[in-house]
């Protein structure tokens, strides 16, 4: 196996009291984009910064390509790492150009020009070059951002909430730009962010920080799938949580019971919690059911179904649109639900 | 914004238009004075004063003194914000707390000592003491504007911090350390106390020389307006270097502290240095009046010491409730609708603020000896030119207040059903109550300190701990002037305090209103 571009072990940090990493576990690979994960104050952030070299661990240590450069007694400076940084708002120099943001890393020299040129081509925003940062749009100016942290090749870009700050509808189209121009440069890359479908879109790989301990690393579709904690569940999605009990090979739920082979993830116990994908439910017509649906929703070709179990239980559950004419969308309509599968039974977080 | 100003209330314009009035006035019948007499007369006054060595002098002072203390004030803001200097908070209370020694107190703590201290020398260290807090604070700000992510960025792109702090902090913070020194100038060229105890003629000076000389009203006038034209030079320089200033940062940025710049043993001298200042600026004057005051010998009755408090706490007190009430509507005005009338009424009273007390109290001499006649000599005219004199400071901070309370607020607040007025008393007040009582403070605290104008115009026979401070100085009773220089010192360690706490604050608001204080 080869050396990880990135490689932290047992990194853990405090702020005053606050244990915030408690024992970070977390690999990158050469060429690999990873995302992390995680809710506001679970201390991605501080993580990036550990990496950057902008804060020394208290605890661990950081590896870039099988060199130490933090932990055990060593601390390599930021500027000796090779890790670019591309943070929350670009932190353009505002008193710079384009052009001279993007060549500030650079060694004086013939190249310097031509390099400046090949990292703007790749971000899309050749002939931006003598704009001042102000003229540009906060999309724009992310990008020269990545640009200016591409140009000296790193190690590794960190990219933290790259896209926060601009709005909704400029997302999409702003993290593809980036995407690409990762990709077309073969930049090793760690995405902090809280948007799963940012994670999603963009990773190789997606880690999960939670509670201070990375609690789960893989590709996407296994995070989403095959979640190993609630957190990771909810992180990833939306997921209902059933109560549930193992009996013989099957989980009994008030849905009824589903065989043990159809669940992603099985983390043992008799009883616990099913994470359940809203589209893993089957609704039907059942004037006995045990469910009452209180509101319903079309979105495109899904329809989303908040139904009540006569104990007050609330489940939001989505299917595809029945192509014939459909009464169980009707509000009111008593129906059945079941159980076709499950991403992960869980050990009930509530209850221990 | 323009159309509001169609809204803004009657009662309100009418207290712009008082300030203005307040701040314009005096200067046109100084004006009036000056050339009164003939432009022929004018020449030779100028002539005969040897303006122009004068001139030479004083710009020789406030320039030097920018200068010195431009680069002081900056190294200690470095230190503080950038570098890894321990317990930051305390060196910063430490650079900023020479604020609460007025300069002719540390001036007369220097000379009573050794008397050869009074010269052109001794006027520029002292006034380079005195005039550092505000640079240190002015840069500050200008520091915490910078957004700390681009630093981390420069360094993740391989730069050291001393490659960062050349290329980066410095040209972003160039103008800021520009305006910061033109301020220091200004001050040095408006400083009346540390000069005269220091025996230097400089403009301030030889014009209170000239008003008391008396057998010619004319020369003071004269030599005030040369003053007003060489203060305007600094005070349009300072306006033209921090108005186009380069923005500073995109977006809101990054809040958190920045990397600390490893001082390495370059911490000690830091610290050496950070300790001396302190000592020399207010360590060394505090022990001294001490030490005389433990001398014995002094004079000073009891009565008179009373008195002179009692006077100058009610003097404050009136000043600053005078100057809080013009300065209220003023800043909401200013806030909330812009027009020409507000504005120009916030530059004419930041005008006066910014020419020499001297000279603000020379023009409410003639004003009261040709239209105040009644109240010339007597308190309410003081009250009058100590409020031109400090209006500006309760204006900055109000107006900074007001400011940052966003308007969405006060239209939520109507949305409810509740009044204009209801939503004043009950929403927009009780969130600047914390600047009005820092104006309050400040205003008062300022007045307490204030010297050339109640030279002027005070009434006969009464006394603040100012006057009396002065009057002692003026026979060299050491002892006597001791308990004056101690308690001036011992009230304006609270508007010190207030500067250092708005200048630093825990997270980014209020950094502009640090500047308006001082």
């Amino acid at each position: 196996m080869s050396t990880p571009r990135l490689s932290v072990e047992g990194v853990a940090h405090a702020f005053g009291e606050v244990q915030v990493l408690k024992g970070i576990d977390l690999s990158v690979d050469p060429g690999q984009v990873v995302a992390l994960m995680g809710e506001s104050g679970s201390g991605k952030t501080t993580l990036g910064r550990i990496i950057a070299g902008f804060v020394s661990p208290d605890v661990g240590c950081v590896d870039l390509d099988g060199e130490l450069v933090a932990g055990g007694g060593v601390f390599v400076a930021p500027e000796r790492r090779g890790v670019g940084v591309v943070p929350q708002e670009g932190a353009l120099f505002a008193h710079l150009s384009v052009a001279a943001n993007v060549a500030f890393g650079l060694p004086r020299g013939s190249q310097r020009q031509a390099r400046v040129a090949q990292c703007l081509e790749l971000v899309g925003l050749v002939g931006f070059e003598q704009r001042r940062p102000h003229e540009l749009s906060g999309g724009q100016q992310q990008r020269v951002a990545l640009a200016r942290a591409l140009a000296p090749s790193p190690r590794l870009v960190v990219l933290d909430e790259p896209f926060s700050a601009l709005d909704a509808s400029l997302r999409g189209e702003v993290s593809r730009h980036v995407s690409d121009a990762l990709e077309a440069a073969g930049a090793t890359a760690l995405l902090i962010t809280h948007d799963a479908g940012e994670a999603f879109r963009m990773a190789d790989q997606v880690a999960v920080l939670d509670s201070g301990h990375i609690v789960q690393q893989g590709v996407p579709a296994d995070l989403y799938d095959r979640p190993a904690t609630l957190a990771v569940a909810r992180a990833t999605g939306p997921v209902v949580e059933l109560h549930a009990k193992r009996h013989g090979d099957d989980f009994l739920t008030v849905c009824g019971s589903l065989p043990i082979q159809d669940v992603g993830h099985d983390a043992g116990g008799s009883e616990g919690l099913l994470a359940i994908r809203p589209r893993q439910f089957a609704v039907s017509h059942d004037e006995q059911g045990s469910f009452e649906v209180a509101a319903s929703r079309i979105e495109g070709e899904l329809i989303r179904l908040t139904v009540l179990g006569s104990d007050g239980q609330r489940i939001e559950i989505a299917s595809l649109r029945p192509s014939g004419r459909s009464d169980v969308t009707a509000v009111g309509t008593r129906v059945q639900l079941r159980v076709l599968a499950a991403a992960a039974f869980l050990a009930d977080s509530h209850k221990s | 914004m323009q159309p509001r100003a169609l809204g803004a209330p009657r009662w309100a314009l009418a207290v712009a238009f008082a300030a203005t009035a307040l701040a314009i006035v005096p200067l046109v019948y100084l004006l009036v004075q000056a050339i009164e007499a003939g432009w022929q007369r004018v020449v030779e006054i100028l002539v005969r004063s040897d303006v122009a060595q004068l001139a030479i002098r004083s710009v020789c002072l406030a320039v030097l003194v920018g200068l010195l203390a431009g680069v002081v004030g900056t190294a200690t803001a470095w230190l503080v914000e950038r570098s890894d200097l321990p317990i930051p908070g305390f060196f910063h209370v430490l650079v900023v707390i020479p604020l609460a020694v007025p300069s002719y107190v540390a001036a007369y703590a220097w000379v009573s000592w050794e008397p050869a201290t009074a010269s052109f020398a001794g006027a520029v260290a002292i006034l380079t003491l005195t005039t550092i807090p505000l640079v240190h604070l002015y840069v500050t700000a200008v520091l915490r504007g910078l957004d700390p992510a681009q630093e981390e960025v420069a360094r993740s792109l391989g730069k050291s911090p001393w490659h960062v702090l050349i290329h980066l902090t410095v040209p972003q913070a160039r103008r800021g350390v520009a305006a910061g020194m033109l301020l220091a100038s200004l001050y040095a060229l408006a400083d009346f106390g540390a000069v005269a105890i220091m025996r230097v003629p400089v403009f301030t000076w030889v014009i209170l020389g000239a008003y008391r000389a008396g057998f010619d009203p004319s020369r003071a006038a004269v030599l005030a307006v040369a003053l007003v034209g060489i203060s305007l030079v600094f005070v349009l320089g300072e306006s033209l270097v921090r108005g186009t200033r380069d923005a500073a940062r995109v977006g809101g940025g990054a809040a958190r502290a920045t990397l600390a710049v490893p001082l390495g043993r370059g911490k000690w001298v830091a610290i050496t240095f950070l300790l001396l200042l302190a000592a020399v600026s207010v360590g060394f004057p505090v022990a001294s009046y001490l030490f005389w005051w433990s001398e014995g010998g002094t004079e000073v009755e009891l009565w008179e010491f009373v008195s002179a408090v009692v006077t100058t706490l009610l003097l404050g007190a009136v000043v600053a409730v005078v100057a809080v009430a013009v300065a209220l509507p003023l800043a909401w005005l200013v806030a909330r609708f812009r027009s020409v009338a507000s504005v120009g009424a916030e530059r004419a009273v930041m005008l006066a603020h910014s020419l020499p007390g001297i000279v603000v109290a020379l023009s409410f001499v003639y004003i009261g000896v040709r239209v105040l006649q009644p109240i010339y000599q007597r308190w309410p005219i003081v009250v009058l030119a100590e409020v031109a004199l400090t209006l500006s400071l309760a204006l900055g901070a109000l107006r900074v207040a007001f400011e940052q309370q966003p308007e969405v607020l006060t239209d939520v607040g109507r949305s409810t059903g509740r009044s204009r007025t209801e939503v004043f008393l009950r929403v927009t007040l009780p969130s600047v109550l914390p600047a009005i009582a820092a104006s309050v403070a400040v205003v008062a605290l300022t007045t307490a300190k204030e010297l050339p104008a109640l030279l002027l115009l005070r009434p006969a026979g009464t006394d603040t701990l100012a006057t009396r401070l002065w009057a002692w100085a003026g026979v060299s009773d050491d002892a006597s002037v001791a308990p004056f220089a101690l308690t001036l010192v011992a009230f304006s360690i609270v508007p010190a305090l207030v500067a250092a706490r708005l200048g630093r604050p825990k997270r980014g608001a209020a950094q502009s209103s640090a500047r308006s204080l001082v």
